[in-house]
């Protein structure tokens, strides 16, 4: 069959981190084809060099058969590719066919008052027949602001823009992941609605059986390589989630344990099971992105609101209103976002890490030797590479400014550390550093709180593990039921 | 960038040492390893390096010594005096606008403090005496910085539009209690202020360089000056170390206040009068100054040495105009132009360091690390 997309040895690399090493990959036309793999796999980057958003470093893309230009969001545009993102990249303020026609207006014919008729009938027409599937739904006003419309219904004003545009091959990153079953049946029947017109649909998502469901083919990516791409017919949902977890877990993770001490933390939540955090123990968090994991230790940390938590640290109830509490009590958070919330990336290395105790020492006068001076066993300790202390963190490189966040919580003498997604987007060398880091953690007596989306590490890494779905801990896998298996089986709710 | 904590000290000279190093060719650092990157500044040439950290100085150099040429009264000392004391009184104003910028916000309500604190201080001298009045002005101006610092910090409301706001009331508020009318005071030690001196040195002069002596200590040498930069550079990751952004946000605004008072002072002491118009636009003056000084109005970066040259670039540039006989009209002018080559030089100079340095950068899922990038190093 003549193939609308083909891909061949793409790869792309940031930095250290090779996000995609030599992908091959086909759509043909007509085919909803969906992409799974874990978080960091490569999906979104196979995404965002298919949409224009980044150049891929190597590999020969074609649509249709010739050379697809590469880098370039408006070139992958005009050859019939459209992308909807998570994030809706819709003007608020417009209605939903001024939307539609954004940046093409001139594709509809006459001018002034004929054409905003002609482009509001189209617009009313398209949105039509994409809700054609869904009986009983009120068709979307095409006059209405989009900042009215409820999530699916912006989704469809984004597939008519697509459509409006001729697309051939619509780029869908996880499109359901923020819908209700109800809402996501109606964007399935969309799906094929578009499939039944010729299109083809590449299809991200993190619900597999979603994707058995609704995709023609699969293809699983793990690391930045292609595992398979299997048709639906021959797929299950084991042979998936082999594919997106498979990684042997080898003396890959060096994993030590230490003498379980007193009991540190303890979140009762109204419903789902409790977390329980001791003194050299690190208890792992699984779960999916938008699981809520991220928002639970945030709770605990003060950073944010949770109401329906009932926190005890030390066997005492706590209420954190601000992170400057929770600080004061002896916890220290290495937050998700490293770049974002972790670090001052314009300061030094030295004021980076003197950021949580500035308020312990004594006085206000500070020279600045004398940050270098308490900063300095720290950078040797943790092995931070770095020209000179006072260097801006924005200079390192990724694995050493996680290294600067951790050690701010070192210097502070955190009894319970949070580590939210400690080891993402850093290289394989300094994630050895990181687990060796956590060992010595917990070999000191302290406890750690460890979020991970990559399964085989949370669970390597873990002396008890915590699998997280819906903003709820569902489940406490633990001896021969810590695999990525079942923990991804909870985690997706597809465990019996 | 001299002035940031990070950079200043003895050991300041060894940052500069590496990096001179990188610039003859060597990668090695004296310490033996060899950096995954190195910051930046290695990439430009000397002269480059000197235009970006000295940029403002030099231009002021370079001004100074064109005025020199065209007119011989420029460079005399009692020219040179007249024009500190001139530039004294924004020069003050900048040095709290200066903290309120670092931490990313802007305070618009400096020029209409400066009035309402000239107008109170006064009115409280006439019947309580020259001290309690001054110190009733400065604490009027403290009080509108916390109002300032407390509509941004709790009412959340964006600082450009709460201290839009607070320009307006202070200024009604001064015209209020004056009745739009001018307050005299013809004699008396408070006219010390502005009028006096020390030895050859205008006492307006003296109160500048303490106040800016303290602003860059504050800023350099106290924790709450590296917590002005912290939150300034990223203000959830200063919370998430424990860092009380209000209070930060309220101390900058209140110091802010408080300087704007007294620059509000010395202009009365030495016109001995307090006039409820005036200070009319100082703000812009003053965050032209700041502006001029590097400091980025996206906050986290600058310094009160940067400020003290573009306050006197300011400065320089209106008294040269004056002995040049150029019209107050095209002054105007001139000075716009002179502040958006200032800033368009600064640009260029940095995505020009940020350019050579994007092809050893990580992208490690770095959408911020981009041209700000240049900024720190």
């Amino acid at each position: 069959m003549e193939q609308l997309l083909t891909l061949h040895g793409v790869a792309k690399q940031y930095g250290g981190v090779r996000a995609l090493a030599g992908v091959d990959l086909d759509v043909r036309p007509g085919e909803v084809h969906a992409l799974v793999g874990e978080n960091g796999a490569g999906k979104s980057t196979l995404l965002k060099i298919l949409s224009g958003a980044v150049p891929p470093d190597g590999g020969d893309i074609r649509l249709g058969g010739r050379p697809l230009p590469l880098g370039s969001p408006r070139a992958c545009e005009a050859c019939g590719i459209a992308t909807i993102y998570q994030e809706f990249s819709l003007v608020p303020a417009l209605s939903a066919t001024q939307n539609i026609f954004l940046g093409h207006e001139a594709s509809a014919r006459g001018r002034g008052a004929a054409r905003r008729a002609i482009m509001r009938g189209q617009a009313q027409r398209l949105l039509a027949e994409l809700q054609g599937g869904t009986a009983g739904q009120p068709p979307i006003d095409p006059d209405r602001p989009v900042r009215e419309l409820s999530v699916p219904e912006r989704q469809m004003v984004e597939i008519a823009r697509a459509l409006s545009r001729e697309a051939r091959l619509i780029l869908m990153d996880e499109p359901s992941a923020t819908l209700t079953e109800q809402e996501t049946a109606r964007l399935h029947a969309t799906v094929r609605g578009l499939r039944g017109r010729g299109v083809s649909i590449l299809y991200i998502s993190h619900r597999l059986e979603e994707v058995l469901s609704l995709a023609d083919r699969v293809t699983v990516l793990r690391d930045g390589h292609r595992v398979e791409t299997v048709p639906v017919a021959e797929a299950t949902l084991d042979r998936l989630i082999r594919g997106m977890v498979g990684r042997s877990i080898r003396d890959h993770y060096p994993k030590e344990r230490a003498a379980r001490g007193e009991l540190l933390l303890e979140i009762t939540p109204r419903e789902g099971l409790a977390v329980r955090v001791h003194a050299g123990e690190v208890v792992g968090l699984a779960g999916l992105v938008g699981s809520g994991r991220t928002e639970l230790v945030r709770s605990i940390f003060g950073a944010e609101r949770r109401g329906d938590l009932a926190v005890r640290w030390c066997g005492r109830p706590i209420h954190l209103a601000s992170p400057r509490e929770a600080i004061r009590l002896g916890l220290g958070m290495v937050p998700e976002d490293r770049q974002g919330q972790g670090l001052v990336l314009g300061l030094g290395v030295d004021v980076n890490i003197a950021l949580p105790t500035l308020d312990r020492m004594a006085g206000g006068w500070l020279p600045p030797a004398r940050l270098r001076e308490r900063a300095w066993p720290l950078i040797q300790e943790l092995r931070i590479r770095l020209a000179h202390p006072s260097q801006p963190v924005r200079s390192l490189s990724g694995g050493n400014q996680q290294k600067v966040v951790l050690a701010k919580w070192l210097a502070r003498q955190a009894r319970l550390l949070i580590l939210d997604e400690p080891t993402r987007g850093i290289d394989v060398g300094a994630k050895q550093e990181m687990y060796r880091l956590i060992n010595r953690l917990v070999g000191e007596g302290k406890g750690v709180l460890l979020i991970s989306s990559d399964l085989p590490e949370v669970i390597a890494m873990s002396d008890r593990l915590y699998v997280m779905r819906r903003h709820q801990v569902v489940a406490e896998p633990s001896g021969p039921a810590k695999t990525p298996e079942t923990v991804m089986a909870y985690a997706t709710g597809t465990a019996a | 960038m001299s002035d940031q904590p990070t950079e200043t000290g003895n050991d300041g000279s060894a940052v500069r040492r590496f990096e001179g190093s990188a610039v003859l060719g060597t990668t090695e650092r004296p310490n033996g390893r060899t950096p995954e990157r190195s910051s930046g500044s290695a990439s430009g040439s000397l002269a480059r390096r000197l235009l970006r950290d000295y940029g403002s100085l030099i231009g002021l150099a370079l001004i100074c010594l064109v005025l020199g040429l065209l007119s011989n009264r420029f460079l005399t000392a009692s020219n040179l005096i007249n024009v500190s004391r001139q530039v004294s009184i924004n020069a003050i104003v900048a040095a709290g606008m200066t903290l309120v910028i670092i931490t990313g916000g802007i305070d618009l309500s400096v020029g209409s403090t400066i009035a309402l604190a000239g107008c109170t201080a006064l009115l409280a001298a006439r019947p309580a005496g020259d001290l309690p009045g001054m110190a009733v002005g400065i604490l009027v101006g403290t009080l509108v910085g916390v109002l300032n610092g407390g509509l941004v910090a709790w009412g959340r409301v964006p600082p450009f539009i709460a201290t839009l706001a607070t320009m307006t009331i202070v200024r009604g508020a001064a015209l209020v209690l004056t009745n739009g009318e001018p307050i005299v005071k013809s004699s008396g030690a408070y006219l010390w202020l502005g009028q006096g001196s020390v030895g050859p040195v205008p006492v307006p002069i003296l109160l500048m360089v303490a106040v800016l002596l303290g602003a860059h200590w504050f800023l350099a040498r106290t924790r709450w000056g590296i917590y002005v930069y912290a939150v300034g550079g990223n203000a959830e990751a200063s919370r998430l170390v424990g860092i009380s952004l209000a209070r930060i946000q309220i101390l900058v605004y209140a110091l802010a206040g408080a300087l704007a008072a007294l620059a509000g002072l010395v202009l009365a002491a030495r016109l001995s009068s307090a006039q409820p118009n005036t200070g009319v636009g100082f703000e812009l003056d003053a965050i032209a100054a700041v502006v001029l000084g590097g400091t980025s109005l996206m906050g986290g970066e600058g310094g009160i040495w940067g400020t003290t040259v573009g306050a006197f670039i300011i400065g320089v540039l209106n008294n040269g105009f004056n002995l040049l006989n150029v019209s107050p009209f095209y002054q105007l002018i001139a000075k716009g132009a002179v502040i958006v080559l200032a800033v368009v030089v600064d640009q260029l100079l940095k995505r020009r360091a940020t350019a050579a340095r994007g092809s050893i950068t990580p992208a490690v899922a770095a959408p911020d690390s981009g041209p700000a990038a240049a900024a720190g190093v």
